[in-house]
């Protein structure tokens, strides 16, 4: 395009030419639509190159608005798609629950009544009262508590866990996570959060909301 | 009288317009009506003597590809039966067994699944042992490996749909590698990274887990998305990716042997 004279001479089609005049000038000399309508008896003559309005650069120009525009389209079908897997109403128990008072947890007992509702054991170690999250830290399936052996024990790949949650067998390679546990001020429930966790290895079993005292 | 309806056969347009070539009595004829048809073409018009030999080739692509067929009728005859919900799936399966017709197809199914994953990986494994994976079969070694993945994928959800207590924690278990992603799971590398605000991008209720079984936890959003990309979205793409292989095959010359 950049040995193409400026301001050249209003195509004619009509007229046979090499392949870089057959190309018309761009925009500015463009008076090309009256043209057109004479030059449309020349269609009968296949050999004449039709140029039509559109020059080369003007093809090219377009084909990139074109290829921007489909990309753009494609890539936000694409988005629209990935973002239509991820659920916006989610069909899952509340991760936060009453489980009764505390004076309903005796010493030294692990409560297995929620574990099939909620997923969390509620453990009275003597001193305190905490929730123990019945999912194994090793790949995530339900231990089961053994009152006979005193021990958590996971049946998918064989980890125990102590009534504290601490493991002591098996693969698993961190203790039990607990839940967070507070006192309802307005009935004296024991409320009972999964959303918030706390993990011995980071110190949390030591944070006030992790446990209410026995 | 046979002669004369024989050729009043033949020389309809009904036959005509189906058998183009006519009786093939030459090479020429022979290699026109392979190529003629649609069923045939797909199969080579020549095939090299080493090529159908089992002890070099142990048939083992065509085992898999078989296997694949029948996954697909017997797959196609349990949908017939099976619905993917919590209420009813686990009891359709029993039902599949102790009520339907014969009780054997879905042990058809389950145990040609077996047989596939068996299939590929011995396919592999002769490719390797002979060295079919050089080039110019690179791109098709390349292929295969995701013809391999994407058979595990469909071992992989349909080992949920009986929805038992096995494959409820098999699922559990496995989806919760998909924790450990790279940037897209909530436990994986670089994901912490991925904050706006002090919010955290990745959390359980957006990661790459979150999208694969449609929740936080296994349910009845992860059976119904695991039988779809079971029974359409896997199969679809395999079946793509097994119409390149084999053309690939025939492209980069032949069943393997000696270029």
């Amino acid at each position: 395009m950049a040995d193409e004279p400026e301001g050249s001479p209003s195509p004619e089609p009509n007229v046979p030419a090499g392949p870089q005049a057959s190309t018309t000038p761009p925009a500015a000399a463009k008076p090309a639509a009256p043209v057109a309508p004479a030059a449309r008896p020349a269609v009968a003559r296949p050999a004449a190159p039709a140029a039509g309005d559109m020059s080369r650069r003007g093809f090219f120009s377009w084909a990139a608005v074109a290829w921007v525009g489909f990309t753009v389209a494609i890539g936000g079908c694409v988005t629209a798609m990935g973002r239509f897997m991820f659920p916006n109403v989610l069909f899952e128990p509340p991760t936060s629950f009453k489980v009764g008072r505390p004076a309903d947890f005796a010493s030294g007992v692990v409560d297995t009544r929620f574990v099939d509702k909620y997923g969390v054991w509620v453990v009275n170690d003597g001193g305190r009262i905490f929730s123990l999250i019945a999912i194994c830290t090793h790949l995530g399936c339900p231990p089961a508590w053994l009152d006979t052996q005193n021990k958590f024990k996971c049946p998918c790949h064989g980890s125990g866990y102590y009534k504290s949650g601490v493991n002591f067998e098996g693969p698993t390679p961190r203790p039990l996570e607990r839940a967070r546990i507070s006192v309802s001020p307005d009935d004296g429930q024991i409320v009972i959060d999964k959303a918030l966790k706390y993990q011995y290895e980071l110190g949390q079993w030591e944070d006030p909301n992790s446990f209410i005292p026995a | 009288m046979i002669d004369n309806l024989s050729k009043s056969i033949t020389k309809s347009q009904i036959w005509k317009s189906i058998f183009r070539v006519g009786i093939p009595t030459d090479n020429r004829k022979r290699a026109l009506a392979m190529l003629g048809n649609v069923v045939l073409h797909l199969h080579p018009i020549k095939v090299k003597k080493s090529g159908i030999r089992m002890s070099y080739t142990w048939c083992m692509g065509g085992t898999a590809f078989f296997l694949f067929l029948l996954e697909t009728i017997t797959g196609l005859l349990l949908m017939f039966y099976y619905r993917p919900t919590v209420e009813y799936a686990f009891v359709d399966i029993v039902d599949l067994r102790e009520a339907a017709a014969f009780g054997i197809m879905r042990e058809l199914h389950r145990w040609g699944a077996h047989a596939m994953v068996i299939a590929v990986w011995l396919h592999m494994f002769r490719v390797f042992m002979t060295g079919s994976y050089k080039p110019p079969r690179e791109f098709n070694w390349n292929v295969g490996v995701i013809l391999l993945v994407l058979t595990l994928l469909l071992s992989f959800t349909g080992y949920l749909l009986p929805w038992d207590q096995l494959a409820i924690w098999a699922i559990t278990v496995g989806s919760n590698m998909a924790r450990a992603t790279p940037l897209l799971g909530n436990e994986g590398p670089g994901a912490a990274f991925l904050t706006l605000g002090g919010q955290k991008l990745i959390h359980v209720g957006s990661d790459a887990r979150f999208a694969l079984i449609g929740g936080r936890t296994i349910g009845g959003a992860t059976l119904i998305r695991f039988y779809v990309l079971h029974c359409v979205g896997i199969p679809l793409v395999a079946a793509f990716l097994m119409a390149v292989h084999f053309w690939r095959v025939r492209k980069d010359g032949g069943i393997s042997g000696p270029m």
